[in-house]
């Protein structure tokens, strides 16, 4: 720890208060990842992590090297951009992968295609 | 005072991530089926992403940004690979 005695006090302070966030609220998601019941509870969880969680980590970042190395550091965004956008692509594939196997095998927890989708479908 | 706050503050944060990871694992273990596997090792990628990017607030380098970078790709190509392989059973067809 060298450098946290350079940063002037506003920003160690607002740094300190996103990243305990950021982190708190990525620890609640991995906890519901943990505690919920179904897979399609499950699902959910770490998405808090995924936005909110990460966007606090970032902003904390942001706020750390704008402040030391004095201009403004925005290439945290990148990050941003990037998770925010394939978080749910990623998602919707594994639960849509996994909607496909538990009526493979049916399972009474998920409900069977409508009839009229099937008809699209088929 | 404020430097020693932020120091404790990134300990804290990095204590909780470790938490966050040792859950995931947890997941990704037990299972019970293939989609929670699946899951729990996106969840662990993005959790050591984010504490990439606390030891990189420590260290105050950016070399850890990019490690981080790097992950949030990587997260994504293996989560859909495996999201594919699930659901056709194999990753290119």
């Amino acid at each position: 720890m060298t450098h946290a005695a350079e940063l002037p006090g506003w920003a160690a302070l607002l740094s300190a208060l996103f990243l305990l966030l950021g982190a708190a609220l990525a620890f609640t998601g991995s906890l519901g990842l943990l505690r919920f019941g179904s897979f399609y509870e499950r699902v959910h969880a770490p998405t808090l992590g995924t936005t909110l969680g990460l966007g606090c980590v970032l902003i904390a970042s942001m706020i750390a090297f704008s402040a030391l190395q004095s201009r403004p550091v925005l290439h945290e965004v990148l990050i941003a951009i990037c998770v925010t956008v394939t978080t749910p692509i990623t998602l919707m594939l594994l639960t849509r992968a996994a909607l496909y196997r538990d009526r493979r095998e049916g399972s009474d927890y998920v409900p069977t295609r409508a009839p009229r989708q099937a008809a699209i479908e088929d | 005072m404020t430097a020693v706050l932020l120091t404790w503050a990134i300990l804290v944060a990095q204590f909780l991530l470790g938490l966050a990871m040792a859950c995931a694992t947890f997941r990704l273990i037990r299972g019970p089926r293939a989609q929670d596997r699946v899951l729990g090792l996106d969840t662990l990628y993005l959790n050591a992403m984010l504490l990439l990017l606390t030891f990189g607030i420590r260290s105050g380098s950016t070399l850890y940004f990019e490690a981080a970078l790097v992950m949030a790709l990587l997260g994504f190509v293996a989560t859909a690979a495996l999201a594919k392989f699930l659901m056709r059973g194999e990753v290119i067809e």
